[in-house]
């Protein structure tokens, strides 16, 4: 069975994975509707800035969430007063920085699915007296579901896996922000922990393809439930 | 309820002018493709923002560029019946009709079982829509748009994707629902047989422009109407009524405004109305009564103006009381025969085609 410190880290990641797709899945469909049926100046640039932290290095984007979140950073400064939160070297930093760096993954397979969305349905709904919110309800956002749930699943993978910029926003603490992948560097630096860190690797690596073939699945019952 | 049309919309490397007052029943929109027919629809519906004029349906105005009036389509209440259905594909049936119900409190669900037996759907209620066949999603789509309870009914080339047999299903509904409905109905075609067997009012639309509106009879009789109605398919529409059967030589007499003629039974009832579509070229002209002919339908009648259609072909505007018949010639037999407006002359008709599945066209 898991030794303590391993089912600290297995479950701390899980919290972390699930609170960074439940807070990012909002802002995720937002942009991708945007992404995918806007029209307005500065579409390119939002996308662009949607997708940086695929292309930056993951400790650059750590040290900007660093910056922007950190106790004297502005947003951090200004959750704490109005809030008292406080999410530098916390858990929920954590969850923040596995969410930013999800969100290119999320949102691209949300903007997929909503780009697949035959216009003419969301007409035919509107015609037969649909406002524009019930047409998103009960045409676009079931027939989006199966990008949805595969975003959301990426995305939480992804979460499982991230490294570079939740050790350079929250550092690692051992059950606040010591996640899977950081405890598996922590033991590596260690002398003689190979046996140890072989379970963790076995363990990130039946939990992240658990959440890949979920996701899988998923997909692929939603969109023989949907087709023609 | 009369539908008043007046914009105009220019689109890169097309442009769209039209004028037409639709006073009730089913008007066809009619013309050959890309003449703008399914744009048009689109701009009635809502989808599409024309740069000027205005649309008015009833007492409603729906659109008035220059007072800043654009009702949103939802609020439209025009349903439109797609080519290609458009059902939504994760509801069955059943929901599918209802779901104009959901915004509409005006919808009474005791009509769901009145519009589901007028279109035989009771079998489909519980399948989705891709389990069913072209020709049920056309009468799903159909009864759907009904059941929104719209003021004005769309049907943008309904059938053009069916083949020959679904569309002999689909049209004898289409005939019920102007028959039983009181629902101005504008009905995008490219098939003349449809529209004949279905319009009331013909509006004719030829590269983005109106090029003739008003009666169907009145238009499709008219000569100056060259391509964009079809040379070959030229001719009367007229309303007929089934007045007597000889069953004996199985024939029907037809009344019509201004006269009578006679077709074979097969299929018609005593009192039954319908439609005839009488081509230019089954119509040929004596000067005096025949004598010695095996065709059963000669009328007099008075050449009401004439036209030359190309070097070899003319015209004729034949009217026959109130109703107008139309007759192509070759301009031979008509400088031979002496033909000239006001003359009094008979009109041989060699076929013609009723408006009904089974029928004679």
């Amino acid at each position: 069975m898991l030794t303590p410190v391993e089912a600290t880290a297995l479950e701390l990641s899980l919290r972390i994975g699930v609170w960074a797709v439940a807070g990012s899945l909002p802002a995720a469909l937002a942009l991708a509707y945007l992404l995918a049926r806007g029209r307005f100046p500065g579409k390119a640039l939002l996308a662009a800035f949607v997708n940086l932290p695929l292309v930056l290095p993951p400790v650059v984007t750590g040290y900007v969430l660093l910056l922007l979140f950190g106790r004297h950073g502005p947003i951090g400064a200004w959750l704490e007063s109005w809030f008292g939160i406080v999410v530098a070297f916390r858990w929920t930093g954590a969850a923040i920085a596995a969410a930013v760096m999800g969100l290119p993954l999320t949102v691209r397979a949300i903007q997929l699915s909503l780009e697949a969305i035959e216009p003419g349905l969301e007409q035919a709904a509107a015609g037969l007296g649909a406002p524009p919110w019930a047409v998103f309800l009960t045409v676009t956002l079931p027939l989006a579901l199966p990008g949805v749930l595969a975003g959301a699943f990426l995305g939480f993978a992804k979460s499982l896996g991230e490294f570079g910029a939740t050790i350079t926003f929250v550092s690692n603490i051992p059950g606040e922000t010591q996640t899977l992948p950081i405890a598996i560097y922590s033991l590596l630096q260690v002398p003689g922990s190979d046996p140890a860190v072989l379970r963790l690797v076995l363990l990130s690596v039946a939990v992240s393809l658990g959440g890949v073939l979920a996701a899988e699945l998923v997909a692929h019952r939603l969109k023989r439930r949907l087709a023609g | 309820m009369s539908l008043d049309v007046d914009f105009t919309l220019t689109l890169p490397g097309f442009r769209l002018e039209v004028r037409f007052i639709g006073t009730g029943g089913v008007t066809a929109l009619f013309g050959r493709s890309g003449t703008g027919k399914t744009t048009l629809a689109n701009v009635l519906a809502g989808h599409i923002r024309p740069d000027r004029g205005h649309i008015r349906l009833g007492e409603r105005v729906l659109v008035d560029i220059e007072a800043g009036i654009f009702v949103p389509p939802h609020r439209r209440r025009i349903a439109t019946v797609f080519q290609d259905g458009r059902l939504l594909p994760h509801l069955n049936v059943r929901a599918n009709l209802l779901y104009g119900a959901w915004f509409n409190r005006a919808v009474d669900r005791q009509k769901l079982a009145e519009i589901v037996g007028l279109l035989g759907l009771e079998a489909l209620l519980r399948r989705y829509p891709r389990h069913l066949s072209g020709g049920e999603k056309q009468r799903v789509a159909i009864g759907r748009a009904l059941l929104a309870a719209p003021s004005l009914l769309v049907l943008d080339e309904p059938l053009a994707s069916l083949d020959a047999a679904r569309k002999a299903e689909i049209l004898p509904y289409l005939e019920t629902l102007r028959d039983r409905l009181n629902l101005p109905m504008i009905y995008v075609s490219h098939a003349l047989d449809e529209v004949i067997r279905l319009a009331d009012t013909l509006v004719l639309l030829e590269a983005g422009k109106v090029r003739a509106a008003g009666p169907i009879g009145e238009v499709m009789s008219r000569l100056d109407l060259g391509p964009g109605a079809g040379r070959a398919d030229s001719g009367a529409v007229l309303a007929a009524a089934v007045e007597t059967i000889d069953a004996g030589y199985g024939l029907a007499t037809l009344v019509f405004p201004g006269g009578r003629m006679r077709v074979p039974a097969d299929g018609l009832a005593t009192g039954q109305t319908l439609r005839l579509h009488i081509p230019a070229r089954d119509v040929a002209i004596a000067r005096d009564r025949p004598e010695g002919l095996s065709i059963l339908n000669a009328l007099p009648v008075t050449i009401a103006e004439m036209t030359a259609v190309d070097a070899g072909a003319v015209e004729l505007r034949l009217s026959l009381g109130p109703s107008l018949l139309v007759s192509r010639v070759t301009r031979l037999s008509a400088e031979t025969l002496g033909l000239a407006p006001g003359q009094d002359v008979y009109a041989l008709i060699k076929s013609i085609a009723l408006d009904r599945a089974g029928g004679l066209i």
